[in-house]
Order: structure tokens, then C-alpha cells, then sequence
């Protein structure tokens, strides 16, 4: 009975010694995790920022333009210190639901609001409705790991059919066609897609539609409708699966590819060369967007059939959606001065350093024009 | 979990009556009377929750099924932001129950042999450290084990499962192509050592519990160790591994954030285990919940209420082979 006692005294305390190293070591490897995005946040100036209003502003949404928002928040903060700003990146869809609770002072999201949206917000936005107002534009790159292969060229009907499971070899005839001087190796295409719900797919799945409507036969929605191929959580999911699987390919943020040193294809738009993947190029693409909002309403539609060069044609264009009129009263002031000072020079300027595309001149006055007339 | 009493333990000698015991039982004293209220007031306010929560799944649950334009239950697709919805949960059914079973057909043997191990086999100073170690794996976050899976495990599959492919291909469940190895397999052999630790410490601990007059019978008649297993420990054990295995069955059957960064998820039935194909409820919820709107989340949660059914009748099923077999238990010889 001793000799029992005595062992499990023992035991106890191996478990104890054991859970507290284990503990130690897990939370080690978390804080790891959010060290990154802090060294680029303080590229944003904090010169000329008019404070406006007090307290706290609730915001939330798209999860793409987090490292944008991190860096704004940073800096307004900075200057403005009554004013404490927290950006839930939730993902779009959320963010949207929570600001038609009327639970945010504006939401964030990688796509237009739909028609119904609109009707919802009605009710939240007393004596108005809801409106995109675009902030934050990102070139969504196509990575590709194939040994051997640094440069590569495509274009959308080909981009379309091999991520439908349509080409399935590296050396089809299609992508010899457009790549005469690579060695393309007799690999079998890997494509890779989100599994997640996500505006990204959206977006490159509306690239496809617009720019290959003959072989992109499925509607552009946030969940993968193409077929076959294989599916990855996030962002950085298929990217590192890009990064580890030979002949895989795949799309995300620019700034994944930067990231993790992935080959990017360049698009064959028509234009006189092919276009990379770039903030600038992104930018480029923007400016040939057409405003489809009415009034201060400024949903973008992109050209995704432009030729111009050095447009790369499939970006995405995120949005803060705020009430035209009928913000709340207590809120409105600082939701003001801090998307005044986001769709600024100095805002917009921050953008480039941490991959994203700043918007094209005409399209951020306009912008600004629409947030100074927010009531 | 297991309840059954040990014959070899004498019956304890009856505790002192208290000498300022009152005679009448009728006399209650408010400290009685305090813990009597505090006790019945957290079983109702158990049963108002549990309550609460099927009320929340339910009614959520009708307004996405009664949107639904697909039958919700053998529909291959999810598809709930277009102008008619079309959803069903034919295939998380089909990826939730199968990556399952495979983690179990994994596990339990091994979970089994493990404890055995360290109960009846390894000397007294190599068994408990291993012991700590198999219930150190429990502590591991689960995230962590989608991380390690996604960067580690996925690429050294490829080998395991192009030997599956040659040996038994031919049976349709093990052809392989050459993909990504992010299957239902890779999920299962995941789900398998999540669940390892807690199949491993409660079979040990019903193992230890093992009455040691049997064994020594067994002993003095000669048995070799592995027919004292046999004969006195495995029989005895039986209803406690089955109600380890469940234990393990209702974590593998809910397992979200491994799932979900491990498989590469798509609504079609895949044959081939090793193929990309197939999803869980969990995965499924995990990937969908944050971009779906108001309805979008409606169905999700109906997906939720369904997993829930699932685990009930697992659980249920258990319960019943557990009370069937305790009569044949060594507990009661």
C-alpha cells in the first residue's frame, strides 16, 4: 500500500513537471506565429491625419486586406490616441452579416455587396443604404512548381482548362504553344484550389468567366465549382502545397508567392508582352475597372478582357462598405477620419510595401469625394 | 468509465456512525438543505441548456432544410448562396464515417497492445514513462497536428501509398494516382494518433483493474503470460475497450482544425481511400462558416445537428453492446 502511495506521489509529480515543459513548448512555438507583419506596419506615416471623434470603432470583414487594415490601424492609432480602432478579420461573409446587425461601423469584403444586401441595409442605415466604397486592390498570382520550368507563360482559355482538369499533362500541346522556348516536362498537372469559402476564389473564378467564357463553364462563386483537382485550407494551405508538390499549381495573394519564393505565371493578355503578376500591373487593371455603384456607391467591375500593357488583369478589389447616410451618431466622426485618411495619399501609399496595389488616381478621388459625404 | 467492482477488494468495514447523528431522519440541517437546492438547481439548469441548444439547432436547422431546393440528406453538392439553394450531406456522412472507421481500425489495436504492454509486460521503470508520453500526445493542440500532417505527414506518404496501390490496387479501395496524398487515409492515419491516448489510458487503467485472483489461477495452472491475457485480462477488459474505443470514435467523428488543413475536401464520393474526394461535417463547417451568410450558416448548422445524431446513435450502439456483454465480464465471476 506504501510502496503504491509512494509511486503515484511520484507520478503525479512526472505529470506535472511533464504538462509544464509541454506548455512552455507549445506556447513557445504559438508566439511565434504573430511576430511577422510588425516591421512593415511602421512603413504608414502619420503625418497628416485629422482626428476626428472618440472612442472605439468596431470593424470587421475580408481577411485579405488584414495586413492593410494592421497597418492603418497602427498608424491612426499612433496619431489619433482617442480613438482605439479593432478590425476583426472574420472573412467577408461575416463581416457583412455583423454590419447589417448593426453591430460594426463598417465592414470589409473582397466583393461587392449583392442586391439583397443592399435591401438588408436599409434598415440598419436609417434614410439610406449601404455602399462599397474600394480601398485595397491585390494581384491574385497563379504559382506553379515545375522542375525545371522558371518562366512560364498563359493564358485564360489554358489557365480555365487546367484548372477544370481539362489539360492534365505539363507538356499538352496548349502550353507548349504559348511556352516554345521552355522544357516542359511530360508531368502530371496537380491544380490546387481553396477548400475553404473564400473571396479569392470568387475572384479568380470571375477572372476566368470574364476573360475565357468558352472554356470556364461554371458560374464565379466563392466555393470552388471546377472540377477535379485538389483542395487546400487558406491562402497559405495551397501555397505551401504548391511549394511542396511537384507539378502543382495554383492561386493566391502575390504576397504568398513572395513569400515563399513560388514561380509565377505570367498572362498572355493580348497585349504586346506578357504580364506579371505585380502591385503595379495590378494597379494598371484597376484603372481599366468600370464603376457599376450609382451615386457614392462605387462597386467596381474589372475589364478582365483588357489588353492594355501591363494590366494583370486578375486582382482583386477589396471594399469597406459603410451607410451613406445614417451612420450611427456616436461612431460617424472617426469612421470618417480614419477611411479619409486610408483612402489618402499617405493611406494608400502605405499599401505598396506590404504587396498590396494601391488604387489608380481617379478612382481614389473618387473614393475620397464619397467619404466626405458619408452622414 | 468502468464501474465494475474488483472481487478481489474485501468489503470495506462499515464507517463509524457520527455520534451527534440525529435519530429522527427528519431533522435536516441547513447545510443539507443548501447542497440539496445547489445540486437540483444545476441538474435543471443542465437540462434548461441541453434544452436550449437542440431548440437552437432545431429551429435554425428547419429554416435551412425547408430553403433547401435538393433533398438535404442524399445530395451531392453545397451550394447555399444562389437564388435556390442546393445542399445535402450525402458525402460529410460518407468522409465523416469512413475517415473514422479507418482511425479506429488503426488505433484500437495498437491502443490495445499499448496498454497491455505497460500493464502486464514492461518492466515497472519503462512503463510509466511511456505511459506519460502516449498521454502527452493528448495535450497537443489539434491545429498542431493539422500543421505537422500538412508539411510532414502528406509528403512521406506518397511512398506508403504507391506500395498500397501495387499490392492492392486491384481492389478498387486502394488504387492510388498520384496525387497530393491528402485523402481520407492520410485523415484516418491522422485521426488515429490523435485518439491514441485516450483509447491507450483507459484500456490500462481497466487492464490494471484486472482481478489479480484470476491471474494467479491462471498462473498456478500454468498458463504462459499471453494465455493469462487471454484467458483473464482481455475478457474482463472487454466492455472498458469498447468504451475507450468510443471515447476515440467521438473525438475522431468531431476532429475539426486537422481535418480540415489535412484533407483536401470535394463533394463526390471517392471509391479509392488514397484519392482526393469526400469531406467531414466538421472540416466541412470550419471552412464554410466565416464567408457563409445568414442562411449559408443556417445550413451548416443543420450539417452540425446531423453530426450530432450520428455521435447518439454511436454512443447508443456502444451503451447497448457494453450492458449486453457485462454479464459475460470477468467482473461478475
Amino acid at each position: 500500500m506504501k510502496l503504491l502511495q509512494r509511486k503515484n506521489r511520484v507520478r503525479a509529480l512526472a505529470v506535472g513537471a511533464l504538462a509544464v515543459t509541454g506548455a512552455l513548448t507549445l506556447s513557445a512555438c504559438g508566439s511565434d506565429d504573430t511576430s511577422g507583419g510588425g516591421g512593415a506596419a511602421s512603413a504608414a506615416k502619420t503625418g497628416n491625419i485629422k482626428c476626428e471623434g472618440k472612442g472605439k470603432l468596431l470593424a470587421s470583414g475580408s481577411s485579405a486586406q488584414k495586413n492593410a487594415m494592421d497597418a492603418w490601424v497602427q498608424a491612426y492609432s499612433g496619431a489619433c490616441k482617442d480613438t482605439s480602432i479593432n478590425y476583426q478579420p472574420t472573412g467577408s461573409g461575416a463581416g457583412i452579416t455583423t454590419f447589417l446587425q448593426g453591430q460594426t461601423a463598417f465592414a470589409g469584403s473582397d466583393s461587392a455587396l449583392k442586391p439583397e444586401e443592399v435591401e438588408k441595409s436599409k434598415k440598419v442605415c436609417q434614410g439610406g443604404q449601404a455602399i462599397n466604397l474600394p480601398m485595397v486592390g491585390g494581384p491574385i498570382a497563379v504559382g506553379y512548381n515545375v522542375p525545371g520550368v522558371d518562366s512560364l507563360v498563359l493564358d485564360a482559355p489554358t489557365l480555365a482548362k487546367i484548372f477544370d482538369s481539362e489539360i492534365t499533362k505539363w507538356n499538352d500541346e496548349a502550353i507548349k504553344k504559348l511556352n516554345p522556348d521552355a522544357k516542359l516536362p511530360d508531368l502530371k498537372i496537380q491544380a490546387f484550389h481553396r477548400s475553404d469559402d473564400s473571396g479569392t476564389t470568387d475572384n479568380f473564378t470571375k477572372y476566368l468567366k470574364g476573360a475565357a467564357p468558352d472554356a470556364w463553364k461554371h458560374e464565379p462563386a466563392k466555393t470552388w465549382e471546377g472540377k477535379g483537382g485538389q483542395a487546400a485550407s487558406g491562402s497559405a494551405g495551397v501555397s505551401s502545397q504548391v511549394k511542396q508538390t511537384s507539378g502543382a499549381i495554383s492561386y493566391f495573394e502575390l504576397s504568398y508567392a513572395t513569400a515563399s519564393k513560388i514561380n509565377t505565371v505570367k498572362l498572355n493578355t493580348g497585349a504586346k508582352d506578357p504580364v506579371e503578376a505585380t502591385v503595379d500591373n495590378a494597379s494598371k487593371a484597376i484603372a481599366e475597372a468600370k464603376q457599376v455603384g450609382k451615386g457614392s456607391d462605387l462597386a467596381l467591375k474589372l475589364n478582365y478582357t483588357t489588353k492594355a500593357e501591363g494590366a494583370y488583369p486578375i486582382t482583386l478589389v477589396t471594399y469597406e462598405i459603410a451607410c451613406d447616410k445614417g451612420n450611427k451618431a456616436e461612431t460617424l466622426p472617426a469612421t470618417k477620419s480614419f477611411l479619409t485618411y486610408i483612402a489618402g495619399k499617405d493611406g494608400q501609399n502605405a499599401l505598396k510595401e506590404l504587396g498590396y496595389a494601391p488604387l489608380p488616381a481617379e478612382i481614389a478621388d473618387k473614393v475620397r469625394s464619397a467619404v466626405a459625404s458619408l452622414a | 468509465m468502468n464501474s465494475a467492482p474488483s472481487i478481489s477488494s474485501a468489503p470495506p468495514p462499515p464507517p463509524a456512525q457520527p455520534a451527534a447523528s440525529p435519530v429522527s431522519g427528519k431533522a435536516v440541517r441547513p447545510g443539507d438543505r443548501i447542497f440539496l437546492g445547489l445540486s437540483r438547481g444545476s441538474g435543471i439548469a443542465l437540462l434548461v441548456i441541453m434544452a436550449a441548444i437542440a431548440a437552437f439547432l432545431t429551429v435554425r436547422s428547419v429554416i435551412a432544410i425547408s430553403g433547401d431546393h435538393a433533398n438535404f440528406l442524399t445530395y451531392f453538392e453545397w451550394n447555399t448562396s444562389g437564388p435556390e439553394p442546393e445542399f445535402g450531406i450525402a458525402v460529410l456522412a460518407f468522409g465523416t464515417v469512413v475517415s473514422s472507421v479507418i482511425a479506429m481500425v488503426i488505433a484500437v489495436p495498437v491502443a490495445v497492445g499499448i496498454a497491455l504492454f505497460i500493464s502486464h509486460y514492461a518492466p515497472r521503470r519503462l512503463a510509466s514513462p511511456l505511459g506519460y508520453v502516449i498521454d502527452l500526445l493528448a495535450a497537443v493542440p489539434s491545429i498542431i497536428y493539422g500543421l505537422w500532417g500538412a508539411l510532414f505527414l502528406v509528403p512521406h506518404l506518397t511512398g506508403l501509398f504507391s506500395w498500397l496501390d501495387d499490392y492492392f490496387g486491384w481492389t478498387g479501395i486502394f488504387s492510388y494516382a498520384d496525387e497530393a496524398p491528402r485523402a481520407l487515409f492520410t485523415v484516418g492515419i491522422l485521426l488515429a494518433i490523435m485518439i491514441l491516448p485516450i483509447v491507450t489510458s483507459v484500456s490500462r487503467e481497466v487492464f490494471l483493474q484486472a482481478p489479480k485472483m484470476h491471474e494467479e489461477a491462471a498462473l498456478a495452472l500454468g498458463a504462459t503470460r499471453w494465455e493469462v491475457i487471454r484467458m483473464s485480462v482481455l475478457p474482463f477488459g472487454r466492455s472498458g475497450i469498447i468504451s475507450a474505443s468510443m471515447l476515440g470514435l467521438g473525438r475522431a467523428l468531431g476532429e475539426t482544425m486537422a481535418v480540415a488543413t489535412v484533407l483536401s475536401p470535394s463533394f463526390l464520393i471517392n471509391l479509392s481511400l488514397l484519392n482526393p474526394g469526400g469531406g467531414t461535417f466538421a472540416q466541412n463547417i470550419a471552412s464554410k462558416f466565416s464567408e457563409a451568410d445568414e442562411f449559408g450558416q443556417d445550413a451548416l448548422i443543420a450539417s452540425g445537428l446531423v453530426l450530432f445524431v450520428i455521435t447518439l446513435l454511436v454512443n447508443g450502439a456502444a451503451r447497448m453492446i457494453i450492458a449486453r456483454r457485462k454479464e459475460y465480464s470477468g467482473a461478475n465471476a
